[in-house]
């Protein structure tokens, strides 16, 4: 298993590490070099070092599956992604000014709705979305941020450059991962953070609990913050048990919250205790079954009152959703415009919206071209991948975009730029993707790189953890050395 | 600190202690019957007794004998008392409470858990059994002196330690258990106790010393040779020893000052100290320690039952209530029914409450259930997280 780079073959794919030519692309030679100088022994005992400490320390997710939920270890490619600082800082740019743009759209929709009458987006886009809630109208959060935490998902296509493929406003996760991922490479490649000028991700907990302590309803140094989970089935309660654990916040379930007088107060063995704060990962829906879905056990009765009074804060907001729509998506550089005055600085993956009659003929005749979304879904749920899709799963989903063309768009198929992972037989390309963690309170935050996921089946497209995914540690490194 | 939380570490405390000395009576138990001859017939269903488990085991096997016995208390993983059973709970409850325990602790825990898994998947002969043993014990302790030197002592530390107070008082009573159930067939055998029965008395004692780490103590503490009541006696009564159930009360008392509202919980733990202290040792070997066991086993689950009350709760369900209310019944009614009351403070109750994702768990606890009253009220009170692991199914699929 001995590292040969001549034998490996991106085809014509963006590669990450090896660029067209064959040579290393800037900024990761050291690295080529290094795994090069490997003997084949040493390669798999890091890399079943890395099984070890994976295992170790209990990086694990939850797969739900008909025989039950099973914690899985998390799949981890040793081999780095390198991206450079300078491309790294204008990305990061372009993920702020997103984000900052995003939080006006959200909170003219439920206040004054200019964006609407000056008709930029289209009013019944937004009064068919099924993330809109009403119940939010008249509300403003404080510093205008409705999404406070946002996993962006990023793609580089065959011209090497980053595109937007989606914005997760609701209850982004992965960042546990993307910290893990650091930790275990450093467990296994010591040696290279001697030789790489690599930007930190430590500091994203206090980075996050600064951003949510920026919302208590009264200025606090230390207000009291909870991370709120739907328990310990859920598949991404690693995450939140390690995010409370980071930041020094209690993490609590539904039933540790009750809600009294408007105030939420968590139970302790002192009797209640106050909560300023909630970082919440659990569905909007699911929140307050007096208010939304009336059979979640999952949420706290009364805290939406809780919420609209003022008495604590809530990230992200209820009714954030509405603007990661995958619909609203396609308006996004037209709504940084609107509201920043300013041009977007990462371009979108051009899309198709299906409730434009001329693009839902364009998506229908070209089905076999583009992937088809739902507007709605997350984890990659309810996709249609056109080129490997059969005949009739095309027809099936033509039905279902003629049905209710609102729930649907279309892009064509962005040839996601590739990074070698280490198989059995050597190194060999694999599909991938990235997602940075943008934060927004009174300040922004970016994180340095992000989490990156890797297609671990050969050729596939599909990163998600949930659907066989695997993930890479990301460095940003500067190009000084 | 938050309730929940303090439950779950209270219960990683407790499996912990469980263990680590269910490892050491196991150990004890096996090496004493190679040293006792002509008992072996009766030999491996007295270990079922002690720890409250022939029941059970009578509903899945049918032989009394050394492999499957040992087998069902050791890598039963549908026995909720098994070894393997608190292992995979201990697992769960740092899992759940990974916010508060050091990484490390954390991370100890996880390969304890991933070591015995692979060793019970292999050969569970006597040589793999006695070094199984050794591992868990080993490795409890580390984990016992990981978390004193590594973890803030703050209320997380507090609540594992009355955790592990309790569970340790309890056990040390099973194991001194070991010894006078031991003692019976030679009982049988050779009549009243005379000098018939020294050789036994000797090895027996010695070896329930021996597994508890107390022999060094003893001698030193009682300059005598190994007596029967006198080694019962050190148990129970010591107040220097830490595995010594007096001891371990005092300690589990100085602990709970340290938490609020502690007064009704401090009564429960010096009523069973003053039980364990006034007991007439001699006299209660004459008669058979059994049922003075038996009494101070139930009334140490009535410490688990009051400090519930007072920190776990308030609890929503109804049930729970009720849960609170019936013990007293059984202590009235119940003393004899010794299988049934340690079944219960070996609470498989909590089991189900703490791993109610697998199905499978449920058919072997409700039968169980029906053997106790107090156990049912229990496991029926604690559907607290179970209820939300299929609301969050419900949710997915809209």
């Amino acid at each position: 298993m001995k590292i040969d780079w001549k034998s490996y073959h991106h085809d014509d794919f963006y590669d990450e590490i090896i660029s067209s030519s064959g040579r290393p692309q800037p900024g990761a030679s050291t690295l080529t070099k290094y795994l090069a100088s490997m003997k084949p022994e040493e390669l798999k005992q890091r890399k079943d070092s890395v099984a070890d400490a994976i295992k170790t320390m209990g990086i694990s997710f939850t797969v739900y599956s008909d025989a039950g939920n099973i914690d899985r270890e998390w799949p981890f490619d040793i081999i780095p992604r390198i991206i450079r600082a300078k491309e790294w800082s204008a990305t990061s740019k372009g993920l702020e000014q997103r984000l900052r743009a995003l939080n006006c759209f959200i909170n003219d929709l439920y206040n004054d709705r200019k964006i609407l009458k000056d008709k930029v987006v289209p009013a019944d886009l937004i009064n068919n979305s099924g993330n809109y809630r009403k119940e939010c109208e008249g509300i403003k959060p404080l510093h205008g941020v409705w999404a406070h935490v946002c996993g962006t998902d990023l793609i580089r296509g065959a011209d090497g450059e980053f595109y937007v493929l989606e914005d997760n406003l609701r209850v982004p996760s992965g960042v546990s991962y993307m910290l893990e991922n650091r930790n275990v490479t450093k467990r296994v490649f010591p040696e290279l953070f001697e030789n790489y000028n690599i930007q930190p991700i430590t500091e994203y907990p206090s980075q996050l609990f600064d951003t949510l302590a920026d919302i208590s309803p009264t200025p606090k140094d230390y207000p009291e913050v909870v991370v709120l989970t739907p328990g310990i089935y859920n598949s991404a309660y690693f995450e939140h048990s390690f995010l409370a654990q980071r930041m020094g916040a209690e993490l609590v379930q539904g039933s540790d919250l009750v809600v009294e007088n408007d105030h939420v107060f968590m139970k302790t063995i002192n009797g209640l205790s106050p909560v300023d704060v909630i970082y919440r990962r659990i569905d909007d829906l699911f929140i307050d079954p007096s208010v939304f879905n009336p059979e979640s056990t999952l949420g706290v009765k009364g805290l939406m009152g809780a919420w609209l009074k003022g008495n604590v804060g809530l990230a992200n907001a209820p009714g954030a959703g509405v603007a990661d729509d995958k619909i609203i998506y396609t308006y996004v550089p037209q709504i940084i415009k609107y509201y920043l005055d300013e041009d977007p600085i990462l371009p979108n993956v051009p899309s198709y919206i299906c409730s434009d009659k001329a693009q839902m003929q364009h998506v229908l005749q070209n089905l076999d071209k583009l992937v088809v979304k739902p507007a709605n879904e997350s984890g990659g749920y309810g996709m249609l991948m056109g080129p490997q899709a059969s005949k009739k799963e095309r027809e099936e989903f033509a039905r279902k975009i003629r049905a209710n063309p609102r729930n649907y768009m279309a892009q064509p198929l962005i040839s996601l730029s590739t990074a070698p992972i280490l198989g059995d037989n050597g190194v060999e390309p694999r599909h991938l993707d990235l997602r940075p963690f943008v934060l927004q309170g009174s300040k922004s935050y970016v994180t340095a790189g992000g989490l990156t996921r890797v297609a671990m089946v050969k050729g596939s497209y599909v990163v998600n953890s949930s659907q066989g995914g695997g993930s890479k540690d990301t460095w940003v490194v500067e190009d000084t050395k | 600190m938050l309730s929940s939380v303090a439950e779950r570490v209270y219960w990683l405390g407790r499996y912990l202690e469980r263990i680590e000395n269910s490892a050491r009576l196991m150990d004890v138990y096996s090496s004493m019957l190679f040293d006792l001859p002509g008992t072996t017939d009766i030999g491996w269903g007295v270990l079922l007794d002690i720890t409250g488990e022939r029941e059970n085991y009578a509903s899945k096997e049918g032989r009394i004998d050394e492999m499957p016995v040992l087998k069902f208390l050791i890598a039963d993983q549908s026995n909720y008392s098994s070894i393997f059973s608190c292992m995979k709970l201990l697992r769960e409850n740092a899992r759940t409470t990974r916010e508060v325990i050091p990484a490390e602790a954390w991370e100890q825990i996880n390969d304890l858990y991933l070591d015995t898994k692979a060793s019970i998947g292999s050969s569970m002969g006597r040589q793999a059994r006695r070094n199984l043993y050794d591992t868990i014990i080993s490795d409890c302790q580390r984990l016992g002196g990981l978390l004193s030197s590594c973890m803030s002592h703050n209320t997380a530390y507090t609540f594992i330690q009355i955790g592990r107070g309790i569970e340790r008082a309890d056990m040390t009573t099973r194991i001194v258990d070991v010894g006078s159930i031991s003692l019976l067939p030679a009982f049988k055998k050779y009549g009243q106790v005379g000098h018939y029965m020294e050789p036994f008395e000797n090895v027996v004692w010695m070896n329930i010393l021996r597994s508890l780490s107390a022999y060094q103590a003893y001698r030193q503490h009682i300059h005598n040779r190994v007596k029967g009541a006198e080694v019962v006696r050190f148990l129970l009564q010591d107040e220097e020893f830490p595995r010594a159930v007096n001891y371990s009360l005092s300690a589990l008392n100085r602990y709970l000052e340290q938490l609020p509202n502690h007064e009704e919980v401090q009564r429960a733990v010096l009523r069973v100290k003053r039980i364990t202290c006034d007991a007439k040792v001699y006299s209660l070997l004459e008669k058979g320690l059994l049922d003075f066991i038996d009494e101070l086993q139930i009334s140490i689950a009535d410490i688990h039952d009051e400090l519930s009350k007072t920190w776990f709760g308030p609890v929503e369900e109804p049930e729970l209530i009720e849960a609170v209310v019936v013990p007293k019944a059984i202590k009235k009614t119940g003393s004899k029914k010794t299988t049934a009351v340690k079944t219960m403070s070996k609470v498989p109750a909590k089991a189900k409450a703490k791993a109610p994702a697998k199905t499978k768990s449920k058919a072997p606890v409700k039968a169980k259930a029906k053997s106790s009253p107090k156990a049912k009220a229990k496991s029926k009170a604690r559907p607290k997280s179970a209820a939300k692991a299929p609301a969050k199914k419900a949710a997915r699929k809209k």
